[in-house]
């Protein structure tokens, strides 16, 4: 039965064998010759700010996760608009629990301010 | 009305519940109505289920109420479950008719104490745990019963522990009834290890089948019960606690070395009494060992000059009239003496305290005489308890002692019926030489120095009314020989009665004349009675058998009666007419008397033998097995523990890293074998 | 999708409980006011609500959502124990979240939220539905273990994030090699083949996705060798959610653990049991000696609670059905006791000051009576000692392992049980026996009538059980018959 996967393992192989061999080709064979603006973070050519463990504002991961909520939500909702004629009013119902449920979850960082940006 | 049983254990409870949670704030009236209206609501239930036990047939007398499963293990069940025959019906009459009297005598004679809502927690807590021993369906329940009274039997004989002595006295009575307990616990395990139940009923019905008369096992199963007997209702040798433990209260003595707590032995081998009588070893050890307690306990009464310690020792002398009637099998007589004993006693332990409290905590009679003119309840009530305490007709404690007497000389112990003979009289003695010495003469104390007074009405009432019971008591089992229809004996028969098992033990025992008559006697009453459930009449008439009576009965009735009144004459001799001859003779029998007086110096040879014996033995094991060896055995495993968990805490270093790691180790470890386990 | 309405009175609780969550939460977000401690009633308002619609479960199996959810005595059982747990945390936290200042309406809705995953876990009847139940009560957990926002408890959540979800991959790669093997997850299915299999008892993939499953939920339950997130996180964790963490989670996890070993592979029980056997040793012996060394109260407790879930584990090598009920007493003591030890431990730490090492401890046993006395209780039952809840729960499981002739284990169990004794009384002997300071830490307790009653429930929980455990007993035995 293992040796069915057989082939995954040579896929494997081959794709670790050409990222590795990549690099090492081109520590090789690519010339160095470093200057401080080669060495700085690339920022779409903008001036780069100081320093990656720079603070960030909390809103920033409120927001961000209120948004990946919702954006699965929508993941979810995809399936289930396709066999939407199939599941009837049994599927109608259910997504209608699980919105609400969301809209609880919704409705409470909205009051809690979370949307807020000042 | 019948299942309602269950409340009159109830009652109690709630009432010990209530006090002893609110009774230190709450007013003197509120705590003595709760514990006094608690235990009467018992009283009045405990009729209601005697009446209704009564209108059933004899042989349908039996009512058990199963509370709820108490412990389920495997396929045995012990349920908490209360039995009500008549027995039991008898018994818990007696707990709460005269637990009642008790407490309410207690609201006069304890009013001025401040612990008064701690004692009558007390109080309640122990009718509880007595009417749960009496009720109780198996041997479990009974058990926790009889180490309820052994916990409030401590707590109130200690009740004013600030005093060392007070204190100390409960804890003997502890530890004795503790080593009485031990052997109860034995015979309980055997019989758990015998018939897989301890179900009073179950048990006394697979008996007969499951073991074999006069066999090691019941032998055994019966003796380490009757240990346990010895401890609770204090017999030779298990006996010395019940004297020091006058220390408590006056009416806790009433109640506890009366009415209820010393007779649970009594009662338990009442309850066993078809294994008793599956074994004649253990019958004739019983009724020698009663036999010899009353005696030898009546010898130490006659020198003592403490009332409570007089009385103290009557009831251990009392006690073994009981357990005389236990081992000649004649379970009857016994519960009757019981019945009648817990009415004259506790009138005479209220009375005593009833003096006491007249005479300002005086206990020693030398120091009193003459209270017939100060306290005429006391005196009166006293003088009634007193008859029917040595046996004169027609008082309670007549009939109840002669009937037991009677059946251990035609059932054949005429070597106990002659050591229960020679106490009678001397019960008799000591009871008028207290009466004597305290009531009548010269007042031997100042009267102006201390001014004695009338007992109030909370007292003299229930001293009244227990007093009229000793009187009327006996009358519910005048013996068919005086023409009586033996109530008392009908109404017991279905549990006592021994005529499906006596064969064996009578077998046991050298035949005798007045036998025959006896067997007979016992079967007609039985027919007589199943015939005609209500008609005493009838039953007195079935039998019809008064020629069988044995004229030695007679004989016998008329010999304990002149004996007695021969002790009272010496009394009255003694102590009245020539006050100085008790000394002359004592100092006679300088040596005589000091034994006596000194209660044969078994409390120094239990101190020497067993205390000191056990101190030395505990000093060697401290010294050297437990510091020495075990300790160090200990220590040592100890040592090498906490150093390895002190090693093992190195291993939570706090990072997550390394938690992971392990994690992953264990996942890898763990599929790794199953690979193994797969491959092979 | 066959769904019938009737398959709804199976999730009814459950939907109660969550409906409450919810109902919580709005609440927190419309009501004003600092201080919601008062939802906390609100939350045990939805609990008996739930409970009073679980008896109706309790009795032959029926299965609902396309075999996804039991409603069963089993489950009703493991229900009962989760809502014991839920009020007794929620009347311990209302009280301390008070004195501790941080009185939100969040904190109940992440417990009750936590409570449906539970129950989820217990009624499941599907290794999806599991592994679902499971997520959903561990994320709630990880928010709440949290929730105090120290830098301690902080670090207990994320440690405790970091390594659940570590451990979640081992249970669902172990999901997905049992998929692989039977071509199903539906628990009494994956019975039925492997019954009809035999050959699968020796597959490499099925042994290695019953290897991983035990990974998943020996993490779960705190059992030896994936343990060691334990004292750390139940330490730093707030005082409440630590007692959630150690009486609801365990219970949950290993009613799952029981409805997935003892019935799903029951047929491989010969090749698990042997490792499981290892693994019971290992736990109780190392939660043992490591807790002898602690001097803190909180971590002991902590490893005390590694060492019960040795003693269960025993239970679940012998997986008898006696054995299994005699599980279910152990988890419901352990709840009393556990829960209430922990509120003791709450009570005499104060504002800012937990106060949890040992030495606080000294002579508090005379200076406050009724909490000595509790405390003193509760570590009688957890050493094990009658008449308590943690005695019955021991001698239960210990019995059933001597029938099944584990004499070994039952030895060693035993052993352990007696080591154990040494800290329990540690604490004990400290209260009673050791001076307290000239100034003491403790200078008075944090009691307010939610706690105390939360102490008392939990003291006479543990003794009802152990006094008159006939009646429990009797209905645990009947719960695993019906769970099939």
């Amino acid at each position: 039965m293992l040796q069915n996967y057989i082939p995954i393992l040579i896929l494997f192989l081959l794709a670790a064998g050409f990222g590795l061999g990549v690099v090492v080709i081109s520590m090789f064979l690519g010339p160095r010759r470093p200057d401080p603006s080669k060495l700085s973070t690339y920022e779409c050519g903008m001036e780069v700010e100081p320093g990656a463990r720079q603070r960030f504002d909390v809103k920033y991961y409120l927001v961000f996760m209120a948004f990946l909520v919702f954006d699965v939500e929508v993941v979810f909702m995809y399936p289930w608009a396709v066999r939407f004629q199939k599941l009837g009013l049994f599927g109608f119902v259910e997504m209608l629990i699980f919105l609400l449920i969301l809209l609880v979850g919704y409705v409470y960082i909205w009051r809690k301010g979370v949307l807020e940006w000042e | 009305m019948l299942d309602l049983i269950w409340l009159i254990p109830f009652f109690p409870m709630v009432g010990a519940i209530v006090n002893g949670l609110f009774g230190r704030r709450l007013p003197k009236g509120v705590v003595h109505t709760v514990a006094c209206g608690s235990i009467f609501l018992s009283f009045l239930v405990s009729a209601g289920a005697f009446f209704a036990l009564k209108a059933l047939p004899p042989a349908e007398r039996v009512f058990e109420q199963v509370l709820f499963e108490w412990i389920a293990f495997g396929s045995t069940t012990i349920n908490l479950g209360y039995l009500l025959d008549p027995l039991s019906c008898v018994m818990i009459l007696v707990v709460t008719g005269v637990g009642f009297l008790i407490h309410v005598y207690s609201v006069g004679y304890m009013s001025h104490d401040p612990g008064y809502a701690r004692y009558f927690t007390y109080l309640n807590l122990f009718c509880f745990a007595m009417l749960t021993l009496v009720l109780g369906n198996n041997f479990l329940v009974m058990f926790v019963g009889w180490e309820g009274v052994g916990l409030c039997s401590y707590l109130l004989i200690g009740f004013w522990f600030e005093d060392a002595a007070k204190a100390a006295a409960g804890m003997k009575a502890f530890i004795v009834n503790r080593i009485g307990d031990f052997g109860f616990l034995i015979g309980m395990f055997l019989i758990f290890w015998v018939f897989g139940t301890l179900d009073f009923r179950t048990v006394m019905a697979q008996a007969p089948g499951a073991l074999v008369v006069g066999g090691g096992i019941v032998t055994a199963i019966t003796l380490f019960l009757f240990v346990g007997a010895t401890g609770k209702s204090a017999q030779i040798p298990l006996y010395v606690w019940l004297p020091d433990a006058m220390a408590g209260p006056n009416p806790v003595s009433a109640l506890i070395h009366a009415a209820t707590m010393v007779t649970a032995g009594v009662y338990m081998i009442g309850r066993c009494n078809v294994l008793f009588s599956m074994a004649p070893v253990s019958m004739t050890v019983v009724a020698t060992i009663g036999a010899l307690t009353a005696l030898f306990a009546g010898t130490i009464a006659i020198t003592q000059n403490d009332i409570k310690k007089v009385l103290a020792y009557s009831t251990v002398s009392q006690l073994g009239y009981m357990f005389t009637a236990m081992g000649v099998g004649a379970y009857v007589a016994g519960i009757f003496h019981l019945m009648t004993h817990a009415f004259f006693k506790a009138c005479l332990f209220l009375g005593s305290g009833s003096v006491i409290h007249g005479m300002h905590e005086e206990q020693d009679m030398r120091k009193m005489g003459g209270l017939r003119k100060h306290m005429p309840h006391t005196y009166w009530t006293f003088l009634i308890a007193t008859i029917a305490i040595a046996g004169i007709p027609p008082l309670a404690g007549f009939f109840s002692k002669d009937e037991i007497l009677w059946k251990a000389w035609s059932g054949g112990y005429k070597f106990q019926w002659f050591l229960g003979f020679a106490a009678a009289g001397i019960t008799a003695f000591y009871m008028f030489r207290l009466v004597f010495m305290t009531f009548f003469g010269k007042e031997r104390f100042d009267p102006e120095e201390v001014h004695v007074h009338e007992s109030p009405r909370s007292m003299t009432v229930p001293l009244w009314v227990l007093a009229g019971l000793s009187v009327v008591g006996g009358w519910v089992g005048i013996p068919a020989a005086l023409g009586g229809a033996n109530n008392f004996h009908h109404w017991l028969a279905p549990v006592l009665d021994p005529a499906a098992v006596t064969e064996t033990t009578h077998a046991a025992a050298p035949d005798l004349d007045g036998l025959l008559g006896v067997r007979t006697a016992y079967a007609s009453e039985g027919a007589g009675h199943a015939e005609a459930p209500e008609g005493h009449g009838a039953a007195v008439g079935a039998e019809g058998g008064a020629e069988h009576h044995d004229p030695t009965e007679y004989v016998l009735m008329f010999l304990s009666v002149a004996y007695a009144l021969l002790g009272i004459l010496v009394a009255y001799f003694a102590y009245l007419l020539k006050p100085d001859l008790p000394g002359k003779v004592a100092a006679k029998a300088k040596g005589l008397y000091e034994l006596l007086y000194n209660k044969y110096f078994v409390d120094e040879i239990y101190q020497a033998v067993f205390v000191e014996g056990t101190l030395a033995l505990a000093t060697f094991f401290w010294a050297f097995w437990d510091v020495v060896v075990i300790d160090g055995i200990v220590n040592g495993t100890g040592y090498v523990v906490r150093s390895l968990g002190g090693g093992l805490r190195l291993l939570q270093t706090g990072k997550v890293q390394a938690y992971a790691m392990t994690v992953l180790l264990g996942a890898v470890v763990l599929v790794a074998y199953y690979a193994v386990v797969a491959a092979f | 999708m066959n769904f019938q309405m009737a398959d709804l009175q199976l999730l009814a609780p459950h939907i109660v409980v969550l409906a409450t969550a919810l109902l919580v939460l709005l609440a927190e977000a419309f009501c004003k006011g600092e201080r919601k401690g008062y939802l906390a009633y609100l939350g045990i308002a939805g609990i008996v609500v739930a409970a009073l619609l679980t008896p109706r479960l309790f009795g032959p199996q029926r299965l609902g959502f396309s075999g996804m959810l039991a409603g069963d005595g089993f489950a009703a059982f493991f229900y009962f124990i989760l809502y014991a747990v839920g009020i007794l945390t929620l009347l311990v936290s209302q009280n301390y979240l008070r004195d501790e200042r941080f009185e939100h309406g969040e904190y109940y809705a992440l417990v009750l939220l936590a409570l449906v995953g539970m129950m989820l876990m217990a009624g499941a009847t599907h290794l999806m539905v599991v592994f679902l139940a499971l997520e959903t009560m561990s994320i709630a957990i990880y928010a709440l273990a949290g929730y105090f926002r120290t830098e301690r408890s902080v670090e207990a959540s994320l440690k405790y994030f970091i390594l659940g979800g570590f451990a979640s991959g081992f249970l669902l790669y172990g999901i997905a090699l049992i998929y692989g093997a039977c071509g199903t997850t539906q628990i009494y299915d994956v019975m039925a083949y492997f019954k009809a299999l035999p050959a699968l008892t020796s597959s490499p993939m099925a042994l290695a996705g019953i290897g991983l499953l035990t990974v998943g939920f020996g993490f779960k339950v705190a059992a030896v060798p994936f343990h060691a997130w334990t004292p750390d996180v139940y330490q730093g964790a707030p005082t409440s959610v630590t007692a959630f963490m150690a009486t609801g989670v365990k219970a949950a996890a290993f009613s799952a653990f029981l409805r997935v070993f003892v019935v799903a592979f029951q047929g491989t029980h010969v090749e698990w049991s042997g490792v499981l056997w290892v693994l019971a040793l290992l736990t109780m012996t190392l939660g043992n000696l490591t807790a002898i060394a602690q001097t803190d109260v909180k971590r002991m407790l902590a490893y005390s609670s590694i060492a019960h879930a040795g003693y269960l584990l025993v239970g679940l090598v012998v997986g008898t059905p006696e054995a299994s009920s005699a599980m279910m007493v152990y988890l419901l003591a352990y709840a009393f006791m556990n829960i209430g030890a922990f509120a003791c431990v709450i009570m005499v730490g104060r504002y800012g000051q937990e106060n949890t090492s040992l030495d606080a401890y000294a002579g508090i046993g005379f200076r406050f009576p009724a909490l000595g006395l509790a405390m003193a209780v509760f570590m009688f039952s957890m050493a094990g000692i009658p008449p308590t809840a943690g005695f019955i729960g021991k001698f239960l499981i210990f019995k059933a392992a001597v029938h099944e002739g584990y004499y070994w284990l039952t030895i060693l169990g035993v052993l352990n049980s007696a080591a154990s004794v040494y800290y329990y009384l540690r604490v004990i002997i400290t209260m009673y026996f050791k001076p307290s300071p000239d100034e003491p830490a403790v200078d008075g307790l944090r009691v307010g009538p939610s706690a105390a009653l939360a102490t008392v429930l939990a003291g006479v929980g543990v003794l009802y059980l152990g006094i008159i455990p006939g009646g429990i007993i009797k209905l645990a035995e009947q719960a695993v018959r019906f769970m099939g």
